[in-house]
């Protein structure tokens, strides 16, 4: 009950009071959880999250941009948006996730927007519930979900030697940019290195779907995903 | 002064190397010159500079001031690119790598004296030389045709003002009128190319002249990604496209430029523009150097060395290698390769395993790419594909869609990886 009279409270005050049929904008968060499961291969959200290849989302709304914590690289330009005094609401998040590149045109989510309005309304519904401004509502349970994997400790664990993983990088480079651009070519510099391990195991066993790089990871040895990982992580 | 004239030089890691180590600035950096600035030469020249932080004296000659690449000529072709998008200089290598680069062409190598010589009269001495010039054309592949007709029908198979005057012929057609294409025999640079430019002059001339017809006269029993390329001129350009293979005379073609005539097994055709694409060999200096057997420059496929002199490397579309295809992709994934191996010959550095690979991506219509690609590892006899992956028919458009946006990233990263 509360939660629909914020609801209304919320939209009504965006959309500039445009009418009780769109105050049900902010959506299903039901159907928003399922809709997460695009966003949770960078982002986690829920108790215990943690920064990854994206920011975690808890307590996003409210949130000033570039502002998850000191662990988190975010592009120069949400930086700079931060410091102008971007604050995620849901018109500035519902803008973002529509075409993140509109608004931060060099943000690192290499995400090519969600075009449907109710999709982003039902998805926003559900990452409100992990925040708890401006709405009282309870913490929910962790979502973040299992690694797409199950990688052993010992692989996990592997040290990537450097060097190695400078040389590997060449093959890389020749698609993905040293500057981390991701036009069209998502970048994959500055990731957590477990982040990396993982997702190039989930591409070597054809978990992940793109073709070239289920090529490219599949002849990489355990050894030479820690490489590259250990080398992409610290390049700025 | 001095720093002034110092920075103006050089910025970056031949500025830090040399403020660092001037002693590496002797006569006993060793060189290493390079011949051709595509895809292969560029790239090998800048890793060089790079990852020797200036220890190795690299030096680039290449002919053009503004590099045209070949890859991404068809999409503006299409209408997709204008020509500057395609167009590089080597202003970066120059000013940001320390390379010294000569615009001149190389007309002889001593192999004795390890020197090349410069059209300018100049003579570059090497410690390694790698030759990446490319292709030059079969003299006689095309009856009737040779580089004096290439202005009434272009090759348009070296990008830049071939590839702009192909496009005016194609827009200056009579409405209604007929493009042929006589594509090449086996082996040749980019083997999707042809078709991909089928589909880009199809898509072009349903603009601006949709009862034209295309005619593709080709020599070969198969092509690159075929079933793709049919399956989207059906869907796309329906009725446009004719296909004259060997079967029916393909392999049996003259032309006469004088007369825009096409002559397929005797009979004569009459066109209103035409692209000969002949067959093709390596750029004439392997053959100078005396480093080819038949049309192209056999290398050992652990290094891109040369099987006939061990100081020189040969890259990319001018080698015989084996499984790899005559690409920018392939002839970039080699330069690393050799870069590595010559560094360590020159300065001790580590040298690990050769892994190669490949993709080419292709536009067929707006938002409808598709690609094939392919990892390599060498053997002692050549260079072995080891796993491949091809588009499939019958893709939804949303992944074509991704497809064609992705081409267009490894263009932006491509190119920033031979360029700086």
């Amino acid at each position: 009950m509360i939660r629909r009279m914020l609801n209304v409270l919320l939209a009504g005050f965006l959309l500039g009071g445009a009418g009780a049929a769109q105050a049900e904008l902010l959506g299903d968060a039901a159907r928003g959880e399922t809709l997460f499961r695009d966003c949770a291969s960078c982002h986690q959200v829920g108790a215990g999250a943690k920064n990854r290849v994206g920011p975690h989302l808890n307590d996003i709304f409210g949130r000033r941009a570039a502002s998850a914590g000191d662990d988190y690289r975010y592009s120069k330009g949400l930086v700079r948006m931060g410091a102008d005094g971007l604050v995620w609401n849901f018109e500035t998040l519902n803008a973002y996730i529509d075409n993140p590149k509109a608004l931060v045109s060099d943000t690192r989510m290499a995400y090519r927007g969600m075009k449907d309005e109710t999709d982003r309304a039902d998805l926003l519904a559900y990452l409100r519930g992990f925040s708890a401004s401006p709405a009282n509502i309870p913490e929910s349970q962790p979502t973040a979900r299992a690694s797409e994997v199950e990688l052993s400790p010992e692989t996990l664990a592997i040290v990537g030697d450097k060097a190695y993983g400078e040389y590997l990088s060449s093959e890389c480079l020749t698609c993905h940019q040293r500057s981390g651009s991701n036009e069209g070519i998502p970048g994959i510099v500055s990731w957590p290195v477990e982040d990396f391990v993982i997702a190039m195991h989930a591409y070597k066993r054809q978990i992940r779907p793109h073709p070239v790089m289920q090529m490219m990871a599949g002849r990489l040895s355990d050894e030479e995903i820690a490489a590259l990982a250990a080398y992409f992580a610290d390049l700025e | 002064m001095k720093l002034n004239r110092r920075a103006f030089i050089g910025t970056g890691v031949a500025a830090a190397a040399a403020l660092q180590a001037p002693m590496v600035w002797s006569q006993g950096r060793p060189r290493v010159v390079v011949v051709g600035g595509g895809a292969g030469g560029a790239t090998v020249a800048r890793y060089l500079a790079k990852d020797s932080q200036g220890q190795i004296d690299v030096t680039l000659v290449e002919p053009t001031r503004h590099y045209y690449t070949c890859f991404f000529s068809n999409l503006y072709i299409g209408g997709f690119r204008d020509i500057a998008s395609i167009g590089h200089s080597y202003g970066k290598l120059a000013a940001e790598y320390g390379i010294n680069v000569v615009h001149d062409w190389a007309v002889g190598v001593d192999r004795d004296a390890k020197t090349v010589t410069l059209a300018g009269g100049a003579a570059l001495p090497y410690d390694r030389l790698v030759l990446s010039p490319g292709i030059d054309f079969v003299d006689g592949s095309v009856p009737g045709w040779d580089v004096s007709a290439q202005h009434k029908m272009p090759h348009a198979y070296k990008a830049g003002s071939q590839s702009e005057l192909l496009k005016a012929q194609i827009e200056a057609m009579p409405q209604g009128g007929r493009f042929a294409m006589i594509a090449p025999p086996n082996p040749y640079r980019c083997p999707p190319g042809p078709y991909e430019r089928i589909s880009m002059v199809a898509h072009l001339l349903t603009q601006v002249n949709p009862t034209a017809k295309i005619l593709l006269v080709d020599p070969k029993e198969k092509f690159s990604k075929q079933g793709l390329f049919e399956e989207g001129w059906a869907k796309h350009y329906p009725g446009m496209i004719e296909r004259i293979g060997p079967d029916f005379g393909g392999d049996k073609v003259e032309v006469r430029p004088d007369a825009m005539e096409v002559v397929i097994d005797g009979t004569v055709e009459k066109v209103d523009a035409c692209n000969v694409i002949p067959g093709q060999k390596a750029g004439r200096i392997c053959e100078m150097a005396g480093i080819t057997d038949g049309n192209w420059a056999p290398v050992n496929g652990y290094n891109m060395q040369s099987r006939v002199d061990g100081n020189i490397y040969v890259l990319g579309d001018a080698t015989a290698q084996g499984d790899m295809p005559k690409s920018g992709y392939s002839a970039n994934s080699q330069a690393k390769v050799a870069a590595m191996a010559i560094r360590g010959e020159l300065m001790g550095s580590s040298v690990f395993p050769a892994k190669y690979s490949n993709t080419c991506w292709s536009l067929i219509a707006p938002e409808d790419g598709v690609k094939v690609g392919a990892a390599y590892e060498p053997t002692d006899e050549k260079i072995a594909s080891v796993s491949s992956f091809v588009s499939q028919t019958g893709e939804d458009a949303a992944l074509r869609k991704q497809t064609y946006e992705e081409s267009l990233g490894w263009y932006a990263g491509i190119t920033t990886d031979m360029f700086g």
